[in-house]
């Protein structure tokens, strides 16, 4: 959590916003409000809310950085929340054994027994904050923070799509297979993203996922 | 239309990238070697972020399977149509049958870029050809190229005229003691890193590992010290963006690059000297230089302007030819 708004280039391809205080739904629906107005300015190509956080992405970039900073930080005080009604998705999930090889390490970081972590987890309503890391993955809002447990020292090369994983303060459900640093503690199946899709991704922010506890392995 | 007759793997369709998807979590995908694609592509008279195929293991070899111009740009391959030595960075014409084979590059540059004439035809997914591997769509199928894959030109019978660009790299050359030169400006965490291990980064080599490709460059060299533990949330990042995991070896972001991350970034390689690093063999040591937004903003209008003059000179040689 950081104090006061910050602004910082990320190269002449993007700049990056990062709202002050703690990363909750009324903070990241004024997120969204500001990705709205920011799709507008002719200098900006696109609008990527994170969590928390707004990456803009450049037409061309501007020729003193000063006026994108100033802009911003001028234009995040003024922002009212968006609220969105989304749907809710319901997710069943396998936690632990060899599609959850992470849960040990969670347990041994949170200091808390399977069954809590599970039960943690599986209680509440997560709001998708974002999308992003891959096609139609969700960044979800919610997570309890008695089970944040540090990203992986190494990231891990290949985690199957369907996995679930705390990173952080975070939790997510991976859409396809690929490289992570979180820590994978189960499994789901649901096809998040489709590029023949009218919409290619399956969730946007303002929907919600449940997790449903189908089985644990231990 | 073009047959692969031998690939190793890895080689794939690619283009200017697939802007405007981010915000489904799409990363931009596209050519490692941006400048080497839009060389290519204007020698053809195609559009300069027309698909191509990206090239990054060899040997790789095919055959025309109908007459079509090609052009070759990017790393020196030795390349032969039919036993006939050719030029990188020029384009040719192929008689139908003739077999074109592109062997280990020379050292300097990794990736060769074999462009067609109209451009390579695939299917636009969510606005580009490119492909997007993680994700499985765009390109040839979503995938690598295979023994056996067909390709097809936009637009084979288009008039070719054959004649070259000097490459960039020659024209606008960066090294530090003999080694490739990346300028990098600073990022959010760069504050968090210790004042040593901020000297060490722009003062020391950092070896290309194995384990690197399209989705980002691992670094070797003297490992990034955290002033104190940084835990983010994750954000919007972009290719070029070093982000430094808990064990300090800084991982560069490249055009596969997911579109957000959670680990600090210490600094984002600019976009003008993304094509250089895009070109560093693994194994090769290259150095980061320091620079700050005007001149970041400089550097890209110098290869815009690079871009110009090439598509200006190669307009006029067309124009001569009646091509």
């Amino acid at each position: 959590m950081i104090e006061t708004a910050r602004v910082s280039a990320l190269g002449t391809a993007a700049v990056l916003f990062e709202a002050p205080g703690p990363a909750d739904l009324r903070s990241q629906q004024r997120i969204w409000a500001l990705a709205r107005e920011a799709e507008g300015w002719p200098e900006i190509a696109e609008a990527v809310p994170g969590m928390n956080s707004l990456m803009l992405t450049f037409v061309t970039p501007p020729a003193i950085w000063r006026t994108i900073e100033d802009r911003l930080l001028q234009a995040w005080p003024a922002i009212a929340p968006l609220a969105r009604d989304g749907r809710v998705i319901d997710l069943p999930v396998v936690y632990g054994g060899e599609a959850g090889p992470h849960l040990a390490d969670v347990v041994a970081h949170t200091g808390l027994g399977i069954d809590e972590v599970v039960a943690l987890h599986a209680a509440p309503t997560y709001p998708v904050y974002a999308l992003g890391s891959h096609p139609g993955y969700c960044y979800l809002g919610g997570l309890d923070p008695r089970l944040a447990t540090p990203r992986r020292a190494t990231p891990v090369l290949r985690i199957p799509g369907g996995a679930v994983s705390i990173g952080g303060s975070q939790t997510g459900v991976s859409a396809s297979d690929g490289p992570s640093g979180w820590n994978t503690i189960g499994s789901t199946s649901l096809c998040f993203f489709d590029p023949a899709w009218a919409s290619p991704a399956l969730l946007r922010p303002g929907d919600a996922i449940r997790f449903r506890v189908e089985k644990v392995l231990r | 239309m073009i047959e692969i007759l031998a690939t190793s793997g890895l080689a794939t369709v690619q283009d200017g990238g697939r802007h405007g998807s981010l915000r489904y979590g799409v990363g931009v995908a596209g050519a490692m070697d941006p400048m080497a694609l839009a060389a290519a592509n204007l020698l053809l008279g195609n559009e300069a972020d027309a698909a191509a195929i990206e090239i990054p293991i060899f040997p790789f070899r095919v055959r025309f399977t109908a007459p079509c111009g090609f052009a070759l740009a990017g790393a020196d391959c030795a390349a032969r149509l039919d036993g006939r030595a050719l030029l990188p960075w020029w384009a040719y014409r192929a008689p139908a049958g003739a077999e074109l084979v592109l062997e280990v590059p020379h050292p300097g540059a990794c990736r060769a870029y074999l462009a067609l004439a109209g451009g390579v035809d695939v299917p636009a997914v969510l606005g580009s050809r490119s492909t997007q591997l993680r994700g499985a769509f765009g390109g040839h199928e979503g995938r690598t190229l295979r023994v056996g894959d067909v390709v097809r030109a936009g637009r084979p019978e288009a008039a070719v005229d054959e004649f070259g660009v000097v490459p960039p790299a020659l024209d606008m050359p960066r090294t530090q003691d003999g080694m490739r030169a990346i300028r990098v400006l600073p990022a959010a965490e760069y504050g968090c890193f210790t004042a040593a291990s901020r000297a060490a980064f722009w003062a020391g080599d950092w070896k290309i590992t194995a384990q690197s490709d399209r989705y980002g460059y691992r670094l070797a060299g003297e490992a990034l010290v955290f002033e104190r533990p940084v835990e983010m949330l994750s954000h919007g990042i972009v290719p070029g963006v070093i982000q430094v995991p808990p064990n300090g070896q800084p991982i560069v972001q490249m055009r596969d690059a997911q579109p957000s991350g959670g680990y600090p970034k210490f600094g984002t390689v600019i976009d003008a000297d993304l094509w250089r690093l895009g070109q560093a063999p693994i194994g090769s040591r290259i150095r980061f230089v320091e620079t700050d937004w005007a001149e970041a903003v400089a550097a890209g209008d110098e290869t815009a302007a690079w871009l110009a003059e090439a598509g200006r000179l190669i307009g006029l040689r067309r124009l001569e030819r009646g091509a």
